[in-house]
């Protein structure tokens, strides 16, 4: 379908009225287009640029080579962060996902109500990270949450103090993050495993494979690039952890819960060190590219094979 | 006598099978529980804590079942409580989410399904290209783009106002809404409008005529996932407004997570719950719909 299709058969039409019309979709789009190009593209280059910059609390233009960097990474907040980072990761897609494939299983076996178990493991995704982090900041609270309430219940000697304790509040983020996250995991994965076709799993069953290994040698491999969507996903929320943490925890007790995202923010909005805080932005990118240009080829890759069966 | 004896074992084995089944079903309704129940703990205390006196909750702690229920702190949540120095409670913020989120959910969906509709059924040399690097915009951390919209918000006076978010939020779902409008456009079949050209209709009048009368499940997705993803922005409104003219959203940690200064837990609940409201009644009325995007978004 071409605009030349178009402008052959309309006929009566005259030639500037003609151009305008093969013009039209193009004049349409082009400030979205201008506006999208800019966001990604320029924006990068300009923070790229200030992150190689000596800028402190203006932008300077100048060239300072990789200085910026070389201070980011021997800064304690950025290298915290970034251990942060990779244990939430890990810790938070793992959970996530084993909580969602468990529910969706459980929700696969012909239950009843399925869209009512569906809705209540699925809402906490409608609720933003700030409120996420506030809740459970009041359930960790030891004078008013769920050790209080133990305590009320006479485990006088029970104690669940996560949030106060420096080697253990990273894991009230993460608890937080899987009650957030799971039932978009369920969602996904549900969705996977009722698109697959039932007589395979017959035939597994006549075969005389119990429940269990049904699923796990015929079912889930089936629905492996599900995994991975979900995987790909939860490791962007990961990366992009912000308002989570400083509703949760403000990043506390000290610097302990410290994320990328929340280290960016500090350099350059609290403590006037913009050009650290690009080249932070930039190492965040850099993650995000990691994680989802390998991912995007795969997806290309996978799609043209699928094609040429 | 056989039959007699026959009996007794064929009922054994139907009893063992009845025992399994019950046990397992059994099984899978106590994890749901289990689940469901944790799941719902949080949604259960803001609101059974939004309705009780503060006495009642430092007493018996958060998670208590209600014993006396009032509305006086929704009132002070709503008009009084003290927000950065003001004591005239959250509902300005409440505004100001709405004016923000509802124009720049309108503007970035009609955008979306415009240039859905021509990356699909008009293309040109390069769109693909084209498209290819709007889609970017959907994987862009917020960071990349704070210190350019810092520059461009100050630039154009719109620093700390409700309109230099509808800004940003407007070009940063271009990219998503036109994504998600795009991949369903596709799949209307192109001799469609072939024939419709054939007949002489043009551009405005094939996507009057045909584009947007298909579109209603896709523009009710899209809506529904840039309601709720502007609505429960947080970096964007704590980075570029303060005090009054915030969204609720970046007001409501400030407001309930202060530590000594912060709004006590009843007042607190409450405006949690005024900020989370929109969003929950949009999920659990659009629920289909809210499930379609996720799986659109996460797949394509």
């Amino acid at each position: 379908m071409t605009i030349a299709i178009s402008s052959s058969l309309a006929s009566p039409a005259t030639p500037w009225r003609q151009r305008l019309m093969a013009w039209t979709p193009v004049l349409l789009i082009a400030p979205s287009l201008v506006a999208s190009l800019i966001y990604v593209f320029g924006f990068t280059l300009w923070t790229l640029w200030i992150s190689l910059s000596s800028s402190t609390l203006l932008p300077q233009y100048d060239f300072a080579g990789a200085k910026a960097y070389f201070e980011l990474w021997s800064s304690p907040r950025w290298q915290i962060a970034y251990g942060n980072l990779l244990t939430f990761s890990v810790v938070y897609v793992g959970a996530a996902m084993a909580a969602g494939l468990a529910l969706a299983i459980a929700i696969d076996q012909r239950i009843r109500a399925e869209s009512s178990w569906r809705t209540i493991f699925l809402y906490p995704l409608a609720v933003s990270f700030a409120v996420t982090g506030t809740v459970w900041s009041w359930l960790f609270s030891p004078d008013a949450g769920i050790e209080f309430l133990a305590h009320q219940l006479g485990f006088t000697d029970f104690a669940f103090r996560l949030t106060i304790h420096r080697e253990t509040a990273l894991y009230a983020i993460i608890i937080a993050g899987i009650w957030h996250s799971s039932g978009f995991a369920m969602a996904l994965l549900l969705a996977g495993l009722r698109s697959i076709d039932p007589d395979i799993v017959k035939a597994a069953m006549v075969d005389g494979a119990s429940p269990a290994r049904t699923y796990r040698k015929v079912i889930l491999p089936q629905i492996a690039p599900i995994f991975l969507a979900v995987a790909v996903v939860l490791l962007q929320y990961a990366i992009k952890t912000f308002d989570l943490a400083v509703a949760l925890t403000k990043g506390g007790p000290g610097i302990s819960t410290t994320f990328p995202a929340m280290a960016v923010y500090d350099f350059m909005f609290q403590r006037g060190q913009i050009a650290i805080g690009a080249a932070g932005a930039i190492m965040i990118l850099a993650a995000l590219a990691l994680v989802l240009v390998p991912y995007s080829l795969y997806s290309a890759w996978h799609a043209r094979k699928e094609s040429a069966r | 006598m056989t039959l007699a004896i026959a009996i007794p074992a064929g009922q054994a084995e139907a009893r063992n099978a009845w025992w399994r089944h019950v046990s397992s079903r059994t099984a899978i309704y106590a994890f749901l529980t289990l689940f469901a129940l944790l799941y719902l703990l949080p949604l259960f205390v803001v609101i059974a804590n939004s309705f009780r006196p503060l006495p009642e909750i430092t007493r018996y702690g958060l998670i208590w079942w209600p014993q006396h229920l009032r509305l006086g702190a929704w009132a002070e949540a709503w008009s009084s409580t003290c927000v950065a120095g003001t004591c005239a409670g959250v509902q300005r913020n409440f505004y100001n989410s709405l004016l923000m989120t509802v124009p720049a959910t309108v503007i970035s969906t009609l955008l979306g399904a415009l240039n859905g509709y021509i990356l699909s059924k008009w293309r040109f040399r390069g769109s693909e290209v084209l498209f290819a690097c709007m889609t970017l915009g959907v994987f862009m951390p917020p960071q990349i783009a704070l210190l350019p919209w810092a520059y461009i918000l100050g630039t154009l006076s719109l620093t700390n106002s409700v309109a230099g978010l509808i800004l940003i939020h407007v070009v940063q779902g271009i990219s998503f809404a036109t994504l998600f409008c795009r991949n369903y456009y596709v799949a209307i079949p192109d001799d469609l409008i072939k024939a419709a050209r054939i007949d002489g209709a043009g551009f405005w009048r094939i996507f009057h005529r045909i584009i947007l009368p298909l579109s209603p499940p896709i523009l009710i997705v899209t809506v529904i996932w840039q309601f709720t993803g502007i609505w429960n922005d947080y970096i964007i409104g704590m980075a570029f407004t303060s005090g009054r003219e915030q969204p609720i959203t970046a007001v409501l940690v400030a407001l309930a997570t202060a530590g000594q200064q912060a709004a006590p837990f009843d007042v607190a609940s409450s405006a949690v719950l005024i900020a989370a409201l929109p969003p929950l009644l949009i999920y659990f009325i659009g629920g289909k719909y809210f499930v379609r995007g996720l799986t659109q978004g996460a797949i394509k």
